[in-house]
This record gives structure tokens, sequence and C-alpha cells, in this order.
């Protein structure tokens, strides 16, 4: 099936140029291989790294790039060899769509740490095409970077998950941070830092978010259910709260300094970093040894953790927080996302858009 | 008052102090306990000289009152024991490290971890709760609360256990403590000092195979044929290093100055942790991209527990590990400081403390 088809032409939202404005454009699709998944795509979330790429931050941007990595989609066709999923499944598709599976990383159930990973877009697949993200009527994907999203979750409260969500779970996962009782922090409350709160209240945590205004007092302790929200600018409430923390899922996406940071973690409190700052972050080494605190960092998470997460979410009812746009919103939501302008995650409805050239 | 509240006598000891910032020492009179309920009185026989000593006495870490007697890597042997001790008796051959009190109260306390309790007392340039001063182990005597007082094993050569009490638990303490203590792991070792070079010989003895990186070609021979490690890096030559990039399960960074990251954390592979041992005041720096790529991670200890202490004596004394010193009489220390401050020993001084004139 599939291999004598013509390539399938698909039409996506795709940045030109480091404006990062998006317009309709059409490019192909590879032909459904023995491992891939056809899948229509119902709608996709919008992360603050899409922004980056689009913009050329990161100085390795190739264009036309179609952005998109919080995909969830109905699966139209699959491989001979995929048995996994079947027509009409409901399926999501993350940042990663490829990796070596050769390496320790990928032996491991972490392959989203192989050094050979490729990306959903803005990357060159095995077959040399560059690869496509998720605003755009479909993608192809091979099976294992798929996964099924569980019964009676809406596919649009789905999206973030498969990025923002994995994001949060992999490492409270991977650092023993799952239990219930813990102290944590989330600083910054953008789309990752919403399902912080979130998933760690589901575990039982309590939860301080951490703030550099008061603005979003009530919206974090009424909306999003945080036990204590510190204003970073207010020494008496930060020297209050020293030493109080087992962990701080630190998702600013810019430079800041770490010490009050650092200080309001107990001893062997960990620093979480999420944000891609290219910018130096500082120290002093006195404030890791004298309490043996560590600064570390986690990039998204492997397809198991997605898996386990996905469940999480749905045994706990955890939805994300986010609001619904057509594709031709699309610039207009980037701008405002570039401002924080959004509570907590746009979602493109891309099957309720009308995506051909106008 | 004594520390347990009751009413004592004062002795006298001598020790060397240094009595303001230029930290030069000379010989100092004062008073010291009686031994308390919990106490244990100890001669001094031999006591380690560590890069911190110079920074304390300098008054560098902001903390000191004048004179200080300073020393922390402390071998004596028991001359009296307090009505409530049970563990040691006189005559014993015991060691005392860094920290002499705690509160016994907090998380930390109660975990064995009160090397971070925020009340520790430390051995010397600190006071105790009801004001008393702490004098170290460049002395004659000291008197130390028995929950910080070691068994030195049986068979050690007591010069040679004296830079355990430091050097050697401050490596062997994060290395069990973040799981790095089986065999098999690849460990980087930055800096060779007294942490250093104990962190190659322990890092060895653990069956790892050990890294040390240095920023000259100097010590090559040195470290290949005498200390044992594995392997040699430049840090200034880049091909060795783009050789070495993700290759190492720890580093233990042992540089006492302010030092870029990169290239240390370019040698971490996955999961691997940079483990800094220095108290460096100036901002150290480094690109998130580079911990989050690798889920790597950037840590810090300090000494390690009463209970890492015993633990990490066995553990030499099992593996027939010592360190290598230079022993010294006393009125040698003030030289010993300035040579040390060069890097220039091989790779501990040891105070031939019992065997040395103290007296002015």
């Amino acid at each position: 099936m599939g291999s004598l088809e013509n390539e399938k032409t698909v039409v996506g939202w795709a940045a030109r140029d480091p404006s990062g404005v998006l317009s309709p454009y059409t490019y192909t699709l590879r032909n459904t291989g023995a491992e891939d998944v056809l899948i229509k795509v119902i709608c996709c979330g919008i992360c603050h790294s899409d922004l980056h790429q689009i913009k050329n931050d990161l100085c390795m941007s190739n264009y036309p790039m179609v952005p998109g990595h919080e995909v969830v989609g109905e699966v139209i066709e699959v491989g001979s060899a995929v048995t996994n999923y079947t027509v009409g499944d409901v399926v999501g598709v993350g940042v990663i769509v490829g990796c070596c599976r050769n390496c320790r990383p990928c032996n491991s159930d972490i392959e989203q740490y192989c050094n050979k990973k490729i990306w959903s877009y803005n990357d060159v697949y095995t077959d040399g095409k560059p690869t496509q993200g998720g605003f755009a009527e479909s993608m192809i994907v091979d099976q294992k970077f798929v996964v099924k999203i569980p019964e009676g979750m809406a596919p649009e409260q789905a999206a973030p998950l498969l990025c923002a969500g994995v994001t949060v779970y992999s490492p409270l996962s991977h650092f023993g941070l799952k239990q219930s009782g813990l102290r944590g922090g989330i600083l910054g409350l953008g789309g990752v830092g919403h399902m912080g709160v979130k998933i760690a209240k589901a575990m039982g945590h309590h939860v301080t978010v951490i703030s550099s205004s008061d603005k979003k007092r009530a919206e974090a302790l009424d909306h999003l259910g945080a036990d204590r929200y510190l204003v970073s600018s207010d020494a008496t409430q930060m020297q209050e709260a020293a030493d109080s923390l087992d962990y701080i899922i630190d998702t600013v996406p810019a430079f800041h300094p770490l010490e009050p940071y650092l200080s309001l973690l107990k001893l062997d409190g960990k620093l979480i970093l999420m944000g891609v700052i290219n910018t130096p972050l500082q120290f002093v080494t006195p404030m890791v040894m004298l309490g043996r605190k560590t600064i570390t960092g986690s990039f998204i998470g492997s397809m198991k953790e997605t898996k386990e997460m996905l469940e999480f979410c749905k045994e706990k009812g955890l939805t994300s927080t986010i609001e619904v746009v057509k594709m031709d919103y699309v610039n207009t939501a980037i701008e405002r996302l570039e401002k924080n302008d959004v509570r907590y995650r746009f979602v493109v409805d891309v099957a309720g858009s009308k995506l051909e050239q106008q | 008052m004594g520390r347990q509240g009751e009413a004592l006598n004062l002795r006298e000891t001598t020790g060397w102090a240094a009595r303001d910032p230029s930290g030069v020492l000379s010989p100092y009179t004062y008073a010291l306990n009686e031994t308390g309920r919990e106490d244990v009185y100890i001669k001094v026989l031999y006591c380690g000289v560590c890069h911190t000593d110079i920074h304390q006495t300098r008054n560098e870490l902001g903390m000191i009152r004048y004179p200080v007697v300073p020393g922390h890597e402390v071998i004596g042997e028991v001359v009296e024991v307090g009505s409530e001790v049970t563990k040691f008796r006189a005559g014993d051959t015991v060691g005392v490290g860094y920290v002499v009190g705690c509160c016994r109260s907090c998380e930390p306390c109660n975990s064995n971890n009160e090397q971070y309790c925020n009340k520790k007392v430390f051995s010397y340039g600190d006071v105790y709760p009801n004001g008393q001063p702490t004098q170290g182990g460049f002395a004659a005597a000291m008197v130390v609360d028995q929950k910080f007082v070691v068994t030195i094993p049986d068979g050690m050569v007591l010069e040679q256990a004296a830079p355990l009490l430091c050097a050697g638990l401050t490596v062997y303490s994060p290395l069990s403590h973040f799981g790095l203590k089986q065999s098999g792991l690849r460990g980087g070792i930055l800096g060779l000092g007294g942490v250093g070079h104990m962190g190659v010989k322990i890092a060895k003895a653990m069956g790892h195979h050990v890294t040390v990186i240095s920023s000259s070609d100097k010590k090559r021979t040195e470290v290949l044929d005498h200390l044992g490690a594995d392997r040699y890096l430049v840090s200034s030559d880049p091909t060795q290093m783009q050789e070495a990039a993700d290759s190492l399960d720890y580093i233990i960074d042992t540089v006492p100055v302010f030092h870029p990251l990169e290239p240390y954390l370019e040698m971490l592979k996955l999961d691997g942790k940079l483990i800094m041992m220095g108290a460096i005041n100036t901002p150290l720096q480094f690109a998130s991209p580079m911990v989050l790529l690798g889920r790597k991670t950037i840590t810090g200890s300090f000494i390690g527990s009463v209970k890492e202490t015993e633990e990490m004596l066995e553990f030499c004394k099992e593996k027939g590990l010592s360190s290598m010193i230079e022993v010294i009489k006393m009125d040698y220390i003030n030289t010993a400081f300035e040579r040390l401050e060069k890097n220039d020993v091989k790779y501990r001084f040891v105070v031939d403390v019992a065997g040395s004139n103290l007296s002015p």
C-alpha cells in the first residue's frame, strides 16, 4: 500500500523568512511507508519554541518552515507494519519524529536525547526531505512517534500536553519528584508553567507560583489552584520562603538571576531549567555547595513518558487552559504569545480552518 | 559554664593562631574546657593543612574572629572522656573534621546530613551557642563533643589518615550521595590539589575510569604513573577535549577560582554531573541549552557527614588507600601556607603537632 501512489500534496502555513510571518504553502509528504501513520490534523498547539524557530532565534532555521509540534489528528492511513493504530484513531505527535534507535538513549527509552534525533519540523528526514510540522492539513509520522489520545479527552485540550505537559512531567518523573507531599515551585506562568501547576497539584504537591508581579495572583491561586503565590521582587516574602522547596520548575525564557530561586530550595533541592536561553546564566558555588543544591535542565520527554503523562492527565481529569484560534489568526496569536498575552496556550483549530491561499 | 550547662574550670592549651588577616600563625595560649559529659578530650598528634585554612586565617570568607587556631584534619589520641561517652576510651586514636556542633533538630541533622545544618559550628573561627569560641587542630589539644569524633581504623598510618578527614571525605560524600560509587563509571577530576589527588585515588579504588583534567601538561607523568589515573587531558588542547566530549559520568571540580564551565559540561554524558567543590565568590556561568539538551547537572557538595566519614575511613582502610603528604613541624607552617598557595605540595602538608614545639 502506498508505494505506487503519487506523493501527497498538502497545504500548511509556513514561515518563509525570519520575519516569522506564516502564510499558505503547498508541499508534498512522502508515501506511507511500512512503519508510517498518515494523520489528518485536527488541531495544533503553539509553543514559545515555535516562535524561536520561525524567527531563526537559534540560527538554525531553514525556510519554508511549517511549525507546530503539539499535534492532534485522526489516522487516515497506516503502513503495512503498523499494528497499534487504525484508521479513525485520534492520535498525537510531539517534537520528535525520528531517532537512531541504536544509541544508549534510544535503547533506554530516552530517545529525546539521541544525538541524531529528528525534529518534527525544520529538520531533515531519513529520506532527505525536510520535516514539516502540524500547522498543516496532514502529517506523516513513523509509528514510534505517534501516541493514542486517551478516550474522552478533547483534542484541543490534549494538544498542549504533547509538549508543555510532557516537558513538566518528564523531569518530575526522572528526578524522583512524583510522590505526594513535596513542595514545588513554578517560575513563570506560560504554557509550560500553567501545566506545571496543574500536574504538580495533581501529584499532591504543595505548589508555589513565583512571579515578577502581583498581577496573576488571583489567577494562580483561584483558577490554577496553586497554594502560594510569591512576588520575586518582594524581599520579605522571598526571605520567608527561603529553604522551603524541594524543586523549582523554571520556565523563564530569558536571562534572569538564579540566586533568589536557589535560596528558596531546601537541602538537595533542584532548580530545573526549561528555557532555552542563549545568554549565560550565573551562580556562585557556595550557593550550590552549602545546600547540595542542583541546577539542571530537561528537554521534552520520551514517547514512553508522553503516554504515561496522557494517562495521568486522563485519570486526574487534568486539562490545559487554552484559547482556540483559526489559522488565519495565527500571526496575531504569535505576536500576542511574544508578549505572553495568552491564558495559557493558543491551539489552532486546523481542521476547522481554511488553509489554502485565499 | 560548659556546653552542657555545667560549671567548669578551664585548663589551657597552646596552638598556633592567626591574629589578623595577614594570616601569619604564631603561638597562642588559650582556655580549653574541662571534659563535659559528652566530650572527648584529645591530645593532637597530626593535623592536615587544607586550602580553606588559608582562606579562613585571612578572613577571606568573612566570618572569622581572631585569634584563630586553624586545622580541621585532626588525628589525636583520647586522653579523657566525659561520663556519657561510651564509644571512645582513653588511648583510642580518633579523628576530628570541620564540624564540631549542630542543632540536632532540623531535617538535615535528623537525616545524617548534619554538615548542612544551618546552625552547624565549625571546628575553628566559630562560636558554640553558649558563646565559647572554637579553635582547631594546630594545637596541643582539643575538646570535642563525641558526636563529631570518629575512630581511626587500626593499622592506618596516622599522618596519612589526617587528610582523609576533609579532602577524602569531600570527594567520598558526593560520590556516595549522587549514586556514583559503582564500578565501571567514567569520572573526571579537575584540579590536582589535596581534594583532587584523593579524588583520583578514591575513584580508582571504586573501579572508575579516571580522567584528570589539567591546564598544563606538566603533571602528566605524575598523574598517570604515580596517582594511577587512566587518562590525562590538557584543557587548552581543543583536539583532546573534543575527543573526550560526551564521555564522563561525573566531574569533580576542585578549581578554587573562576573558570569557564562549558568545556567541562561538554565532557559530560547524558545525565552527567559537574560537582563543584571550590568556594568561589565570583559568579560562574553556563548557557541553559548545555544542561537542557543532555539533562546535565551542576551541583556542589560540602565535606560530608560523620557517618560518611566513618564509611570513607573503612573504605580507605579496606582498599589500602592513603594520601600523599609532606610532613612538617609547626615552625614551618607559615612557609607551608605560602607554598600551598602556589600549589607547591604533593599533595597535602600534614603538621606533626605532637612532635613540634608549640610554645613561643
